[in-house]
């Protein structure tokens, strides 16, 4: 009865939609990446990395959107990295990405110390603020948890509609579609297929750095070590429990941030009668249990982690 | 002044010579085809032209401007090309695999209205009619070919190439594609027609112009050739294909009652149902039909590599319970499968391996069962090889360096010197050059009149005519009634291949 109770509550509501917020940033960022046929495992590196690179830009006297701005710009370069690997020389894509995401976490770590030497407990900025979208945040429940937040959410939310119909409506989506699906029939109609898809790995990257720069800008003031903390891993199993669809990637990271945001309560019901490690492990288990149910049938993008290379005899 | 003008272009892949100083000028409205054997090097030269290959040597002209060696400048110069293994996405829809690339990728929107009511005109303009919301993968191959020329079209081409085109068609596609061809030069286009079958030049093209071993050599008008001319210029010497002659069939080698099949669980192809067909002594009896309607499968049943769910089977007059492989070779069936790399041979292991495989499950050439006789393996090797006229460099040679034609050699030379009562051949000469396919034909055809019963399998129609003796035709993994090979035109066993059976279980009508 209390669990229901619960799922009434605003503040319930409004945790969902905090969590949602990073989560669905770096899945659309994946998504993109994956759609023109790269897989990109850096992400939880480059998550890392936008949620450092964000946060300092901050720290040193910059604005809220240049850091933002700043962390997009850090992730299309690691991107940009990781196609140079993957696109243009047709090294694995897993290899790579993996590398990667050692390689931007710990360089995160290190600048951070490099520039930050005797900070003992993490400094903090001021992060952007809730603001409340008039009327609409008046509505009970909803309305106060979904249009009282801070503006990186709404941004994160609006790009769930924009990105579908950059990929769905325009010729450009089209072609990254297609680069993903049938790389030759994209060069043989006079697109270079190394362009396209090092664009849409660079975007999306950029994509997954202001997901982590959602963290220390907006959800918390801080950057802390290990904080990105398997959000990176989520999202890429988020990519294939929406088929690879935005409006789908949208209503799983809802699930999973809902069990989340509830793992949280329930803990403080249960008392000593179950161990709190269950309920951090609730929404992992939901992942793959709906993992499951939803990627058997899923239809992957043909040519997934299949590199193009021009001139080969075919 | 021509619109397409080649100038002495040269390719090398490592050691092959692909194209050898080729020169080729053609004029608007024309269609030309492009002959020569597989290997001739004719993709290639297809390919350097469509910026896909640079060439090492040679240069480009169209309408009179060197063209600039990448695909986006052959696009915008108005070439289009049709590829043999179609490059469409089979998820998404005819429409987007059109339009994509003909918009600016900086654009924000699709005019979706425009781009459909022109593809409407085009298609009722040059009978390629298309279903343009449907998705790739519902279609069938003779619809994505039409998606793939209404691409090209779409784009205003002026110079339109066709890599084999009718390879994977029907009697009636390819029709159908010829007229649409036609009403396409008639406009003004220039059309080059990639092929190695002699008879569609003769109907469709202006001019041909002959590729052998990378060389131009030669050009003809075809009003002035004809098929042996042909034939001679690609071949380069005379070739004799073998002569049937008629001879009394003997006894019932193979007999399949309401055959049918179920698969293993999850399979997606086409399953066998109520298969009946017999073949007798002396007689060739050909398989007619799209590729994958069922022939591969009926291929495993006869070779032991599949099972039957119902039905009898009867080989030389015994009934088979347990189908396998082994039960098969001893009772004196030879297999000639379709993909010879795969299925034919060991590719990593020797000739003299590859030719006495079979025999050891025979316990012949060896010590006591268990050890192989070498010296007998290598003799018996070494002879085969002289009596095939396997070319190679000697019985240690590794079985995959040999060329499709020798590999074939290989598989008739194991097979046939078992002197076997029945032979299941399918598509035993696809992508062999004209001298291995008279080979080829010539020993099937001294087989059957030593007395084998010959199931030949293939897609082409004229091969089948001058093989068989009597033909049945295969759709969907339901089979036609068995019919004399000269007794139905060409166009009735083409509707016959659309699905039109004339049996009372076929599944379309």
């Amino acid at each position: 009865m209390e669990i229901l109770e619960l799922l009434l509550t605003t503040g319930f509501w409004a945790a969902t939609i905090r969590i949602v917020s990073p989560l669905i940033l770096a899945t659309l960022g994946e998504l993109i990446c994956e759609r023109a046929g790269v897989l990109n495992l850096g992400i939880e590196g480059i998550m890392t990395m936008g949620a450092m690179c964000g946060w300092m830009w901050v720290y040193q006297g910059g604005d809220l959107w240049t850091g933002v701005l700043f962390a997009f710009f850090i992730g299309a370069v690691f991107g940009f990295i990781h196609s140079c690997f993957t696109v243009y020389a047709g090294l694995s894509q897993h290899v790579t990405g993996i590398g990667i995401t050692l390689f931007a976490a710990s360089l995160s770590y290190y600048a951070y110390r490099l520039l930050l030497p005797s900070a003992t407990t993490p400094p903090k900025i001021v992060p952007f603020e809730n603001y409340a979208i008039p009327f609409l945040a008046e509505i009970p429940v909803f309305g106060e948890a979904l249009f009282n937040q801070t503006p990186l959410t709404y941004f994160a939310l609006l790009l769930v509609p924009i990105v579908w119909y950059v990929l769905y409506r325009t010729p450009a989506g089209l072609a990254v579609r297609m680069a993903g699906e049938c790389p030759v029939a994209v060069e043989a109609q006079g697109i270079n297929v190394l362009r396209v898809r090092t664009f849409a790995v660079m975007i999306g990257s950029g994509f997954m750095a202001v997901g982590g720069a959602f963290l220390t800008m907006s959800a918390f003031d801080a950057f802390y070590f290990g904080m990105i903390n398997g959000r990176g891993w989520i999202a890429v199993a988020l990519v294939i429990f929406a088929s690879w669809k935005p409006g789908k990637a949208l209503f799983g990271a809802f699930i999973f941030a809902g069990l989340e945001a509830l793992q949280v309560r329930v803990q403080q019901f249960s008392g000593d009668v179950i161990p709190y490690q269950f309920f951090l492990m609730l929404p992992y288990i939901m992942s793959i249990v709906a993992m499951i149910i939803v990627a058997r049938k899923a239809r992957y993008p043909r040519a997934l982690l299949v590199p193009f290379r021009k001139g080969e005899r075919i | 002044m021509p619109v397409l003008e080649l100038n002495n272009i040269s390719k090398r892949f490592g050691n092959l010579l692909a194209n050898e100083n080729i020169s080729l000028a053609l004029d608007a409205g024309e269609i030309v085809a492009l002959l020569g054997e597989n290997g001739a090097g004719k993709t290639t030269l297809m390919n350097i032209l469509f910026g896909h290959y640079s060439a090492d040597e040679g240069w480009i002209k169209v309408n009179g401007e060197i063209l600039p060696n990448h695909t986006e400048a052959a696009i915008n110069a108005g070439i289009g090309m049709v590829h043999q293994h179609f490059t469409l996405a089979d998820n998404l829809s005819v429409m987007e695999n059109i339009v994509l690339g003909t918009e600016s990728l900086f654009a924000w929107r699709q005019d979706r209205a425009k781009a459909s009511k022109r593809l409407e005109n085009l298609s009722h303009e040059f009978g390629l009619e298309i279903d343009a919301q449907k998705q790739v993968s519902e279609l069938t191959v003779g619809e994505r070919q039409r998606v793939e020329i209404l691409k090209a079209i779409y784009r205003d081409v002026k110079i339109l190439i066709l890599d084999e085109p009718t390879a994977v068609l029907t009697p009636q596609e390819t029709e159908k594609l010829f007229s649409s061809l036609k009403d396409l030069s008639k406009k003004g286009l220039t059309i080059i027609f990639i092929t190695h079958k002699l008879h569609e030049i003769l109907s469709v093209t202006d001019r041909v112009a002959v590729l052998r071993r990378g060389k131009l050599v030669g050009e003809v008008l075809t009003k002035e050739a004809d098929k042996n001319i042909l034939s001679e210029m690609m071949v380069g010497h005379k070739v004799s294909y073998p002569s049937k002659k008629n001879q009394q069939y003997g006894d019932i080698v193979v007999e399949l009652d309401n055959i049918s099949t179920v698969g293993e669980k999850g399979e997606s192809s086409v399953q066998l149902h109520n298969i009946t067909l017999q073949v007798r002594s002396h007689q060739i009896l050909g398989i007619v039909g799209v590729s994958g309607n069922g022939q591969l499968q009926l291929a495993r049943l006869l070779s032991g590599m599949i099972q039957h769910n119902s039905g009898t089977m009867n080989l030389f007059g015994n009934t088979i319970e347990k189908n396998s492989p082994l039960s098969m070779i001893r009772q004196g069936v030879a297999r000639i499968p379709e993909d010879r790399h795969t299925e034919g041979i060991v590719g990593e292991m020797k000739l003299w391996e590859n030719l006495i495989g079979e025999r050891l499950s025979l316990n012949q050439m060896t010590h006591f069962g268990c050890c192989i006789d070498k010296k007998s393996a290598i003799q018996h090797s070494e002879q085969l090889i002289d009596d095939f006229d396997i070319r190679c460099s000697g019985t240690n040679a590794q079985a995959n360096l040999l060329s499709g034609g020798n590999i074939q050699k290989l598989i008739l030379a194991r097979t046939l010197t078992q002197n076997p009562g029945f032979i299941v051949a399918n598509q035993p000469v696809r992508g062999l050059d004209e001298g291995s396919i008279a080979y080829v034909q010539t020993q099937l055809m001294d087989a059957r009149n030593r007395g084998a019963g010959i199931l030949l399998i293939s897609t082409d129609i004229d091969e089948l005519l001058t093989m068989c003796d009597d033909l049945m035709v295969m759709c969907d993994g339901y089979i036609s009634k068995v019919f004399k090979a000269e007794s139905k035109s060409i166009s009735e066993i083409g509707l016959m291949m659309a699905g039109q059976l004339g049996t009372d279980n076929t599944s379309i009508n």
